[in-house]
């Protein structure tokens, strides 16, 4: 692409086309789509974390006015063929992993609180609510399995028939670890808490079923739409082609919203059998204990190094709780804390086990920077220590270990089962981490580490991190011409509130050399493309972008063939101009675009890669601690982080803070706490403590665009998690360096001051 | 999350809706500001089969200013204390403690009598009714009481409030002039209800010496009260650093607070300390 001709929309600072429909409040949500005849489901939950279902007896409830159906797994069986269906695995599906997949409904024993066992249909939602209260449950309850240790004495066994609570270890190599003798070694065991993305708009489900023709239209789809149309149409036993999944206006995924889950079959199964179009929405209670909870991990892992700091080895065991079943996406958090462990660094020898706890308590999924988050909170915290015991600056300690450019591409640990290598892909990872020092004061604010100003400790933290995007194996577009000369662009990657529309739109008027209000895009819904992959690991710009590219070279070359035949010349003699219109090279005739092309004229590409990107960088912290209450003030946040090509600053830099701030809730205030008897005790956000707007001021996120991926033609790398991987260990180290007179180590998150005051406490007697 | 099945009722006397809260027997609820019951019922915690809405109810929203005091209708918003500049003045310790109540649209629909009658004892307002030796009048069939506020509250969620009652004012004594105070509050995120909290006020004689201390505990507590032992090791001493660092121990050894996810007992004790010290020294200063 020619970044000077007057269409360079890529890279330019836009706002978001999205964004004067949706403050106009034109947006329209799943939750605002009505149609004739619409019923509405409520789905009665587990009340106990482990039990035997005795019986559920509905007949109350179905006797209820306004009530037009009670479905249990019962219901589903005997349309079912007698079994109960399953959520299929999507990502890495392993044979041993298959037998602790989650029945739709359930069946026989219930294993978290939350867990559907009976779905409502009535005229209103209230309806629907009422007939729950008049459902009769006998459940026998078991004792619950509420924690990883509980869970690996395999004494009470959630599923019976399997003899164990540990579905999978995973094993992530390189070197020979094992038998590194250091001068240096520590071992410490971390905790990251339970926590999860907390969508603004809770997930919601309308199915429509059409009797005559025997079709499933569902809206409400985001994240991976053709994986859950897959997954939706075997479990209903219909031809995938008879199964639409539509995308509405999201209020964020955060990985969390748009994968398969219950509710996914539960509400398009009743539609069917009553049918009648059937919504759901889901309410805030639903919401914290029914989508994917995430990054609850428990890790012993041992730093092996040289007096003076350089690493030789990284070794480790995670024990990674995945709550009741092992969900669609489980397997990514803990095979990514194995193989990331290691970050941005120079590790030659790397040994580290990841294994899968089952206990009973919601299931896990992924949410921003999987995995990441978690093991950047490990490894940043134990370089901190370790440098503190060798008596090395922390930045000088990160300088000495952090990738040279001349390494690059340099490889991860290998990752076992199944055998999953990989490996960074262009960068100076040193750019990063010197921009950031500058940016936050480094230098000069180091005199206030540890210092008591004003009643508070002041302490700086930093930590440098990598984020993986651009998952494959490939994205589609079509790009069609429409009667008004403005081109339709649809493509695969999904909306989830992050702009999508917007940089597809520059992508496309760029690659068009049309003003970006000529290009419409359309996105997700299956009903656009044959296939789709969707957005998730950071791929919709990388995988779809540069699908959008390959369509428009497809696109200029149909028009420059139709031109050709009109003009009466060669094609390699035609150009495309302004407004797609088509000219003779020599100083010829110009055709209009209309003139040259029929149409509906249309073009497909696809953009396929298994090289994954790596966008990288560093994030530093300053903060005060109230010593007295444990409150942690965070006075001044600043990461740098360089994503590639970058599409459009704004947006990404909206998407880093956003990013951040999710960061920030997940060590400073968010936790799903659990008691002994699997009780979510955080179902409300009263106690479930998202950041609010008041809460973080000082945020800087600077982003760079010094090392383009070599592997798309946009260069791009994905940048919408890399704000989240580093905060957890940037704090926590900033809060270690606050209180190092007082001899306090965080080595659990989150930071709320009720821990950091116990910890001072502790360390004082 | 949908509200369960109500009959509602919208009266326009004070005698009408008292006599629809005794129709109701226990199973009818007065909605005023609806900020905490609204959400209870969405729940699903609580059915009330009959809301009472006291919105159309004359009388009841005013705050007014008096040689004994201020006075304050049960259907006084936050919001309303907080723009009646009059307050900074007349009593500037409610004016503060209300700018901690929740947010902004709490602010603007939550009531002085809603708020009492939930009786939460994390609440601002309890503490600042307890400590002040506030009075609530209280009307319903029989006629209308007064009741001491350190009276009114027995513990979470609990009053002496009966069914057929509702709280109609509440009476602040006067705010001498000279007189020393402090209010401080420990929560997780603004607005959010207080892990503890502790409202004090002292009147220094002509010497300085401290005299008629209350001091107030909310969010330490199972109700909220005030802290006899921490008041006597303040009375009677000049307010110096000495004397608040002691009754603010005392203040600590004397709270009996409750543990739960975010906090633990010997954590809320620790705060209650550090406020007081805080509030005192700010009182002081």
């Amino acid at each position: 692409m020619n970044p000077k001709h007057p269409f360079a929309a890529v890279g330019a600072p836009v706002e978001r086309v999205e964004d004067l429909r949706l403050l106009r409040g034109r947006g329209k949500y799943v939750d605002d789509l009505h149609c004739e005849g619409m019923l509405h489901a409520a789905i009665l939950r587990s009340p106990v974390a482990h039990g035997r279902i005795r019986a559920i007896d509905c007949a109350a409830a179905r006797a209820m006015p306004g009530v037009r159906g009670i479905f249990t797994a019962e219901d589903i069986a005997q349309t079912s063929k007698g079994s109960i269906p399953t959520i299929p695995l999507r990502a890495a599906p392993l044979p041993e992993l298959v037998r602790f997949e989650q029945p739709v409904i359930a069946h026989r024993k219930v294993r978290y609180v939350g867990e559907p066992i009976a779905l409502a249909v009535a005229d209103s939602a209230a309806l629907a609510e009422d007939a729950l209260e008049a459902i009769g449950l006998d459940i026998e309850p078991l004792p619950a399995v509420a924690g990883w240790r509980a869970s690996a004495r395999n004494d009470v066994l959630l599923f019976e028939e399997c003899a164990s609570n540990q579905p999978i270890t995973y094993t992530a190599s390189k070197g020979d670890a094992a038998s590194v003798n250091a001068a240096y070694v520590r071992r410490e065991r971390l905790r990251v808490q339970r926590h999860t993305a907390c969508c603004m708009e809770p997930r919601g489900l309308l199915a429509l079923w059409d009797g005559a023709q025997a079709k499933l239209e569902v809206s409400g789809a985001a994240k991976v739409p053709f994986a859950v149309r897959r997954a939706l149409a075997q479990c209903l036993d219909l031809p995938e082609d008879c199964v639409d999944m539509i995308e509405a206006d999201t209020g964020g995924s955060f990985g969390v919203r748009g994968e398969f889950y219950p509710e996914d079959y539960l509400v398009p199964f009743a539609a069917r059998k009553l049918n009648r179009p059937v919504k759901w929405t889901e309410d805030r209670r639903e919401n914290l204990l029914a989508s994917d909870h995430a990054r609850e991990v428990d890790m012993e892992v041992e730093i092996a190094c040289e007096k003076d700091g350089t690493i030789l080895a990284l070794r480790g065991r995670a024990w990674v709780d995945m709550g009741a079943y092992v969900r669609a996406n489980a397997s990514v958090q803990p095979c990514n804390i194995a193989q990331y462990l290691s970050g941005p660094y120079r590790v030659p020898n790397i040994h580290v086990q990841s294994t899968m706890v089952l206990t009973n308590k919601t299931p896990v999924g992924t949410y921003r920077a999987p995995g990441r988050f978690e093991a950047d909170f490990f490894r940043e915290r134990l370089f901190d220590m370790a440098a503190r015991d060798l008596a090395i600056d922390p930045v000088e300690f990160r300088r000495r270990n952090l990738l040279c450019k001349e390494e690059m591409p340099y490889p991860f640990a290998t990752l076992r089962p199944p055998e999953r290598k990989g490996e960074t892909d262009s960068g100076d990872y040193r750019i990063a981490l010197e921009r950031c020092l500058a940016e936050i004061g480094w230098a000069e604010k180091s005199r206030l580490q540890g210092r008591l100003i004003e009643g508070r400790y002041h302490g700086l933290g930093i930590g440098c991190f990598i984020e993986g995007g651009g998952a494959g194996p490939r994205e589609n577009a079509r790009l069609v011409v429409e009667p008004d000369g403005s081109v339709s662009v649809y493509v695969g990657s999904a909306n989830l509130g992050q702009g999508l529309e917007t940089v597809c739109t520059q992508i496309a008027a760029e690659a068009l050399a049309l003003p970006m209000e000529r290009i419409r895009v359309f996105h997700g819904s299956t009903a656009h493309l044959k296939e789709g992959f969707g957005s998730f690991h950071s791929r919709s710009v990388v995988m779809g972008g540069s699908a959008i590219l390959a369509a428009a070279e497809n696109l200029r070359g149909a028009i420059r063939a139709a031109a050709a035949r009109r003009l009466g010349c060669a094609v390699s003699d035609v150009v495309i101009g302004e407004g797609l219109s088509a000219s003779q090279a020599a100083g010829g005739k110009t055709l209009a675009l209309s003139e040259s092309v029929p149409q509906g004229l249309s073009a497909e590409g696809t953009f396929a890669s298994h090289h994954h990107t790596t966008a990288y960088g560093a994030a530093a912290a300053h903060v005060a601690v109230d010593a007295r209450t444990g409150r942690i003030e965070l006075l001044d946040y600043v990461m740098v982080e360089d994503i590639g090509r970058i599409i459009n600053p704004l947006t990404a830099r909206g998407q880093a803070i956003g990013a951040i701030v999710q960061g920030l809730g997940g060590t400073l205030l968010e936790n799903l706490v659990y008691d002994e008897e699997g009780q979510l005790l955080t179902a409300s956000l009263v106690d479930y403590l998202l950041p609010s707007a008041t809460d973080f001021p000082h945020i800087r996120a600077i982003l760079l665009e010094d090392s383009p991926s070599p592997h798309n033609p946009l260069g791009a790398k994905g940048g919408g998690e890399g704000g989240t991987v580093a905060v957890g260990g940037v704090v926590a180290n900033a809060v270690a360096a606050a209180l190092v007179t007082l001899g306090v180590e965080p080595r659990e998150l989150p930071l709320a001051p009720q821990r950091i005051w116990h910890l001072i406490d502790a360390a004082r007697r | 999350m949908k509200l369960p099945a109500f009959a509602y009722a919208c009266p326009e006397t004070l005698e009408e809706a008292v006599a629809l809260l005794a129709a109701g027997a226990g199973t009818a609820k007065a909605l005023s500001g609806g900020q905490s019951l609204l959400p209870t019922m969405a729940f699903r915690l609580v059915a009330p089969s009959l809301l009472v809405d006291l919105r159309k109810l004359p009388g009841l929203d005013r705050i007014s200013l008096g040689e004994d005091g201020v006075r304050l209708g049960a259907k006084v918003r936050w919001r309303d204390i907080e723009r009646d500049a009059r307050l900074a003045s007349a009593h500037p310790l409610l004016a503060r403690a209300v700018a901690h109540v929740a947010h902004y649209q709490i602010r603007n629909r939550g009531t002085v009598g809603g708020n009492l009658a939930h009786a939460d004892p994390a609440a601002e307002m309890p503490g600042v009714a307890v400590t002040c030796d506030a009075e609530l009048a209280l009307t319903g069939s029989k006629g209308t009481r007064v009741v001491r506020a350190a009276d009114f509250f027995l513990g979470p969620l609990s009053t002496v409030l009966a069914d057929d009652e509702l709280i109609v004012e509440v009476r602040l004594p006067a705010w001498p002039p000279g007189r020393r105070w402090g209010f401080e509050e420990f929560a997780l995120r603004r607005g959010d209800f207080a892990l503890a909290g502790v409202a004090a006020y002292y009147d220094p004689d002509a010497e300085g010496i401290a005299r008629n201390a209350h001091i107030g505990v909310i969010g330490a507590c199972h109700r909220a009260h005030r802290l006899a032992r921490a008041e006597a090791a303040l009375n009677g001493r000049a307010a110096d650093e000495q004397a608040i660092l002691a009754s603010a121990e005392v203040a600590a050894a004397e709270v009996d607070p409750p543990t739960d996810l975010h906090a633990s007992a010997a954590y809320r004790r620790a705060l209650v300390q550090t406020l007081l010290e805080r509030a005192l020294l700010r009182a002081a200063s």
